[in-house]
C-alpha cells in the first residue's frame, strides 16, 4: 500500500462500554462513534482510564461490558481485529541490540506490508541520519520516534496513540501532527490520549472523568 | 506466515547478536555434568550406569536456565504487546517463539551432547539413540517451558516459580528420555521408549501452543 492510497471506508465504534480493574470501576457507559478520517482526543486526569479504554479499543483488554464494532459489526475476534489497528503505547517495543533501521524492518515484515515506506518513514521522523545507529545508544525521545515511525513505515486503519507528545521536541511534535493530518486525509483514523498539545484539529474531544463512578457507585456490585 | 518467519528470524538474529545467552546455557550443561565424575568417583562402570541419568537432568536444567527470558524481555520491552495485535494467530507466534527457543538452546544442547557422554564414560552403543532422544525429546522441554513462561509473566521471583511448575512436567520426557539409552546400552529394542518420546512431543505441539496464547493474553490484560 502506497501513501497515496486510501483506506477503505470503515468506521470505530464503542457502546456502553464499562471497565473495572482490581475490583475498582474505571468507567462506566462509555460510548463513542469515529467516523472515516475522524479523530477522537481522549482527555481526563491521571487515573481517569486513558490508557486502559486505549487497550481495550486494541483488543489487548476486554471489557467488563459493553462491546466495540468496526463498521458496524460487532468485533469478536481480537486476534482478527488487530489487522485493523497500530498500537503505540508506553513501551516503545524496540530491541536495543538492533540498528534503527532493522528494528523498523522487523516490524513492517511481521505484519506483512513491504518495505517500501520505511526510509519514508525514517524521515517523516527525523531518524533517517540514524539508520544505522544501534538502538540502544538512542535517546528517549529518539525511542519515541522510532516507534511512532512504525505508523508510517506499517500503515493500518487505525492509530492508538498513548500520550504520544511525551518526550517529543517542537520539530517532532510539528512531524507527528503532520503524520496525522496526512493519515486522516488518506480515510484513517486516530485515538489519542493527550495533556497537552493539541494533535488532531477538528477531532471529537471524549472526557474520560465523565463516565467516572461516583464514589458510593464504585464499589458497589462486587 | 509472514509474521511467523519474521518473528523467528528476529529471534535467531538477536540470539546470535547476544550469543553469550545460548553460550551460558551450554556452558552450565557442561559443567553440571563434569560435576559428576568428581561427585561419584571415576569408575567407569559407576558413570556408565548414571550417565544416561546425569545427562538428560543435566540437559532439563540447563534448558530452564533459558525459559526465563523467552517471553520476558517482549513483555517488558512492549514488543509482546504489539506481537498480540499480530492480526493472525497468536497461537502461530507462540510456536515461532518456541522454534526460536529450541534452536539455540536445544539444538546446541544436543551437539554437546556426545562430547559430555564421553565425561561420563557412556558405552559406544548409546551414543546413536541419546542424540536420538534428545532431537525426540528437547522440542517438549521447549514447549512445556514455553507455556510455564508464560504463566508465570510478570510475577514476582517468576524464575523460581517456573521451575516449581514446569520441572515435575519434564518427569515423563526424563523417564523415557533415560530409558532409550539404557536400552540400548543394554541391547534392548529402544525403538518403543522413543516412540513414545515422540508420541510426548505430539501432545505437547498440539496443547501447549494454545495454553501459552491464552497465558499471554491473560498477560498482557
Amino acid at each position: 500500500m502506497g501513501t497515496s492510497d486510501t483506506f477503505k471506508t470503515a468506521t470505530f465504534s464503542g457502546e456502553n462500554l464499562t471497565c473495572r480493574r482490581g475490583g475498582r470501576m474505571v468507567f462506566a457507559g462509555l460510548g463513542f462513534t469515529i467516523p472515516t478520517g475522524g479523530a477522537l482526543v481522549l482527555r481526563g486526569p491521571n487515573g481517569s482510564g486513558k490508557t486502559t479504554l486505549l487497550r481495550l479499543m486494541a483488543g489487548l483488554a476486554r471489557p467488563t461490558a459493553g462491546r466495540l464494532l468496526w463498521s458496524g459489526a460487532a468485533l469478536e475476534d481480537p486476534e482478527a481485529h488487530g489487522r485493523h489497528l497500530r498500537f503505540i503505547g508506553h513501551l516503545d517495543a524496540i530491541k536495543p541490540a538492533f540498528t534503527v533501521r532493522e528494528n523498523l524492518a522487523f516490524w513492517v515484515a511481521f505484519w506483512g506490508r513491504d518495505d517500501g515506506l520505511i526510509g519514508r518513514a525514517m524521515e517523516a521522523f527525523g531518524l533517517a541520519a540514524l539508520a544505522d545507529f544501534p538502538a540502544r545508544l538512542l535517546s528517549a525521545g529518539q525511542r519515541h520516534r522510532l516507534a511512532l515511525a512504525r505508523l508510517v513505515a506499517s500503515p493500518a486503519p487505525l492509530w492508538l496513540l498513548d500520550e504520544p507528545a511525551n518526550a517529543l521536541d517542537d520539530r517532532s511534535l510539528g512531524a507527528l501532527t503532520d503524520t496525522i493530518a496526512a493519515h486522516r486525509a488518506r480515510g484513517g483514523m486516530v485515538v489519542l490520549a493527550s495533556h497537552g498539545a493539541d494533535l488532531a484539529s477538528g477531532g471529537a474531544t471524549l472526557a474520560l472523568d465523565k463516565f467516572a463512578p461516583t464514589d458510593a457507585a464504585q464499589w458497589t456490585d462486587l | 506466515m509472514s509474521a511467523f518467519t519474521a518473528l523467528l528470524a528476529r529471534d535467531l538474529h538477536l540470539a546470535l547478536r547476544q550469543s553469550a545467552d545460548s553460550f551460558t546455557v551450554v556452558a552450565f550443561f557442561a559443567i553440571a555434568t563434569v560435576l559428576f565424575p568428581f561427585g561419584v568417583g571415576p569408575e567407569a562402570e559407576v558413570l556408565a550406569r548414571i550417565a544416561a541419568g546425569v545427562l538428560w537432568v543435566a540437559a532439563l536444567l540447563a534448558a530452564l536456565l533459558s525459559l526465563d527470558r523467552v517471553f520476558t524481555v517482549d513483555f517488558e520491552d512492549g514488543s509482546l504487546d504489539q506481537l498480540l495485535l499480530n492480526g493472525q494467530s497468536l497461537t502461530l507466534m507462540v510456536l515461532a517463539k518456541v522454534a526460536a527457543h529450541w534452536l539455540t538452546t536445544g539444538v546446541p544442547l544436543i551437539i554437546m551432547s556426545p562430547v559430555m557422554a564421553v565425561t561420563l564414560q557412556l558405552p559406544a552403543e548409546g551414543y546413536g539413540v541419546l542424540v536420538l532422544a534428545l532431537i525426540l525429546g528437547t522440542p517438549t522441554v521447549s514447549l512445556i517451558g514455553a507455556l510455564g513462561a508464560a504463566l508465570v509473566l510478570g510475577s514476582r521471583r517468576g524464575g523460581v516459580l517456573l521451575s516449581l511448575l514446569v520441572l515435575p512436567l519434564y518427569i515423563p520426557v526424563l523417564i523415557f528420555g533415560t530409558a532409550a539409552v539404557e536400552a540400548a546400552i543394554t541391547g534392548m529394542p529402544s525403538g518403543p521408549m522413543l516412540s513414545v518420546l515422540a508420541g510426548l512431543a505430539l501432545i505437547a505441539v498440539t496443547l501447549c501452543p494454545l495454553g501459552t496464547a491464552a497465558a499471554l493474553r491473560q498477560a498482557a490484560e
